[in-house]
Formats: structure tokens, sequence, C-alpha cells
């Protein structure tokens, strides 16, 4: 799965860093990925595992590191 | 002539019996001092001084800082409901308030560091003017990006920011300005300062001769500025854009461009009442576009004060206030906002004729039409609409 995430952050996340260079609990944002960018991360997470983000799920501390990308990935598709 | 009404609704001789709410007071001094100097402030481009030290002079300037910090503790909608009466007599004196307001609702909302604090503390006694300088050569308009950084050493901080625009830079007590956080961060890791004298230095860079807003003299600037590192806001500005400073800078814009809409009402509805007495029992031909227009103006104020009433309703639940639909909800209230009232103006030009047209006379609208054509510029409709359109690719519309 973090194979996964990593790929879609580094096609869509624009980020200042090379995304194997930083660890799960980096902050993205503060690695350069834009609120712009985030939404094109999100589209790409949810077409890559199926699943669609629930409202709730919707805000940034969702899609602040790979750890909680992950997190946010498994409580979508155990549900 | 008229007295002040009384917040009891009573009619009383002006010296009688001051206003007390907030919106009263702001709406007094627009009345009594904003709406005279209008016409010179425009023509000339000049500072609103006379407004701003009357606002100073009854500590409205921290209207909306709570109580228990010093301030009248006013909400949102008084604020509001006090910049349509400013936007109604002087637009050029309401953008100046409101983008004051703007920078004191982060103080109070973000700046919980002492530093941070005892300025707020400060700006009370001494009714500071606050300033923005968020836009920044090299970035096109895009003001959640920064090309310059502060850069901190030995508890103490440094910046310089070419900056395009300043709006009342040069009569500002201080400026907030956002930065990248450090010489390592990409251009959307952000932080805001606040920068004062005496480690402040401004530079103008050209004049401010625009089609409205004139008195807000807002040049560009070469700004420098070092100081106590406790000037940094701790909140990233991310986050301090998303929960405070656009939905409060959507919801006073809008406020004050409804004043613009609502003189212009205020000549459409004289002029075609004036046409009525004229000739009694005829209906103006004009009356039909003053009732269409009436509509489109109340949609307006509605939107405006139900914009005010939804940030005071999610204001301190972080979560509510940082949700995708509140984002998209003040972002459309400000592209709404900014089209009608260009609308409204329109319609009231063309219900008044010749004598709005015209540059004197009581009718006139030229000061409100070139006024009211700026709302859709300043952060460009587009570019929300944009951010817009990328949110709604995820909203789920609950």
């Amino acid at each position: 799965m973090d194979e996964t995430i990593r790929t879609v952050l580094a096609e869509h996340g624009k980020l200042a860093v090379d995304v194997n260079a930083i660890d799960e609990h980096t902050d993205l944002f503060a690695s350069g990925m834009t609120s712009h960018a985030s939404v094109n991360v999100m589209l790409a997470l949810e077409d890559a595992f199926d699943i669609e983000f629930a409202e709730s799920m919707l805000k940034k501390s969702t899609f602040e590191s790979i750890a909680s990308i992950r997190a946010g990935v498994l409580e979508m598709t155990s549900s | 002539m008229r007295g002040i009404i009384t917040e009891r609704g009573t009619d009383v001789a002006p010296g009688v019996a001051a206003p007390t709410s907030v919106a009263q007071r702001m709406a007094a001094i627009a009345e009594a001092v904003a709406g005279p100097a209008a016409d010179e402030v425009d023509a000339l481009g000049r500072f609103p001084s006379e407004t701003i030290g009357a606002l100073q002079s009854e500590g409205l300037l921290t209207a909306m800082v709570p109580e228990d910090l010093g301030g009248l503790g006013a909400t949102i909608s008084e604020l509001s409901e006090g910049l349509v009466a400013l936007g109604r007599h002087c637009a050029s004196s309401a953008m100046v308030v409101a983008m004051h307001h703007i920078q004191v609702a982060c103080l109070v909302r973000h700046g919980r560091n002492d530093h941070l604090r005892a300025y707020l503390s400060e700006t009370v006694d001494h009714q500071y003017l606050l300033a923005s300088a968020t836009t920044e050569v090299g970035t096109g308009g895009d003001v959640r990006s920064s090309v310059c950084a502060v850069d901190v050493a030995g508890g103490r901080f440094h910046v310089t920011k070419q900056a395009p625009v300043i709006s009342y830079g040069s009569f500002a007590d201080a400026v907030l300005v956002t930065s990248r956080r450090s010489a390592d961060s990409p251009e959307s890791d952000q932080v805001l300062v606040l920068c004062r004298p005496p480690g402040l230095r401004l530079e103008q860079v050209g004049e401010w001769n625009a089609l409205g807003f004139r008195g807000t003299c807002s040049p560009g600037f070469v700004l420098e500025a070092s100081g106590d590192a406790g000037a940094i806001f701790d909140d990233p500005y991310s986050e301090i854009s998303t929960r405070t400073m656009l939905p409060v800078a959507h919801i006073l814009w809008s406020s004050l461009w409804l004043g613009i809409a609502t003189a212009a009402m205020d000549r459409a509805r004289r002029f075609v009442q004036a046409e009525a007495r004229k000739r009694p029992g005829t209906t103006p031909a004009a009356a039909m576009r003053l009732a269409d227009t009436a509509a489109l103006h109340q949609q307006f104020a509605d939107l405006v004060r139900s914009s005010a009433l939804r940030f005071e309703e999610v204001a301190e639940d972080p979560e509510r206030a940082s949700s995708l639909g509140f984002a998209i909800a003040m972002n459309s209230l400000k592209v709404s906002s900014s089209t009608l009232v260009v609308d409204v103006v329109r319609q009231c030009m063309v219900i008044c004729g010749l004598a709005a047209y015209r540059l004197d006379g009581t009718f006139s609208l030229g000061r409100h039409l070139r006024d009211s054509m700026g709302a859709s510029l300043m952060v460009n409709n587009d570019r929300i609409m944009a951010n817009n359109a990328q949110l709604l690719l995820v909203h789920r519309g609950e």
C-alpha cells in the first residue's frame, strides 16, 4: 500500500523533494504539496484503491503524511 | 434635521444620546465624517484620515477584539453591518477599515504567543492601523505561495519582500506579511509575520492612481523587516488563511460592496420617487426596473447577512471552518457579491439615466461604478472560481 501511495505522491504531489527521501511522518504540505496538488493526490488515491473518501476525511490532516494517508485509505477499505 | 436613531428606536436630536452598538457608531461616523469627505478622497486619491481618526477615537479599530482582551467584543455580523454603512458613504474608507479588521481577526484568532498577545493589547490601547502584504512580485497573484523567506537566528527574524501592493502601507502602524517559513521551504509552506517599527522599513515603488478605491492608497513597496521571532505566528499561514483570513475578508469586503450597492439604490429610489411626485397617478417608466433592482439588492443583502452568520456558526470549530463545504461557500460569496455590486450599480445608472452618468449632481454614480469594478479584481474571480472548480471535484455536497 505504501508503495502505491508513494507512486501517487510522486505523480501528483508536486513535492519539492524526492518522495523516496521522506519518511512516513514527514509533513507533505511542508514538503511543497499545495492544497491544489492535494486534491489531485486525493483523486488519484480514490482511483488507485477504488475507494471514495468520506466528507469527514476530506481535510488537510488526512493528507499531511504518508502515515495519515495510509490510515485514511485503511479506514475506507475496511468499511 | 433628522436625529440619530437610538437602539430603542427613538428619534433623538444629535448630541442628546450617543448611538451605542458598534454598527450604529460606525454608521454615525460614516454619515457625519466619511460621507462629506468621500468625493475629495476619491478625487485626490488621498487617505481618509478623518474617518480612520474618528473610528480610532471611539476604539472602533478593535471592535472585533473580545472584551476580555480589551476590545468591544463585536461579532462579525455587527462589523459587517457597520461596513455596509461605511461603504454606503465612502467605499475607500470602508475598504481600509475592512482590510484592517481582517488583520485584527488573524491576530485575535491565531496570535496566541506572548509576543503577539502583547501586541494585540498595544493595538487596543493605541488603536493601531494594521495593513497586509500578501501579494508578491513573482508569484503571479497567487497569495498562497511566497518567494521571500523569513530568516530566524538568535531569536530574531529578518525578511525582505517585494510587494506590488500594500494598501495604506504609508499610513499603517504595522504590516502582516506572508513569507516562506525558511530559505529551504517550498513556496507553499508559508508563515505570517507581524512587521512593525522600529524594525520595519517600507520603500515605496510607484504611485497608486487607479480607477476606483482611490483612497486606499495602495502602491507597491519594498518591505524590509526584522524583530523578535515571536512576531511569527505559530499557526501555518495555510490554516490562518482557510479558517480566518479568507472567510473574514470575503464577508467584510462583501459588506462594503453591499454598501456601494445600497448607495446606488438610495439614489435610484429618490430619482424614481421624484419622478412620481411630478405626475401623481402615473407610474414612472423606471419604477419597474427599480422593483427588479430592489429584488437583486435584497438577494445581495441576505447573502451577506447569512454568510456572516455562517461564519459565526463555524468560527470556533476548526474542523467545520476547514471543511470543503465552508471554503466553497466563502469563495462563492466573494464571486457572487462582487458580481452583484456591479449589476446593482449598473441598473441604478439606467434608472437615473444621465443624472447618474454625469459626474456632478446628487444622482451621480460615477464613483460607485468605478469602485464597484474593483470588486471582481481584488483576488481575481477567475482564480477563485478555478479554486472552487478544483474543490468541487472531491466535495460530497454535505
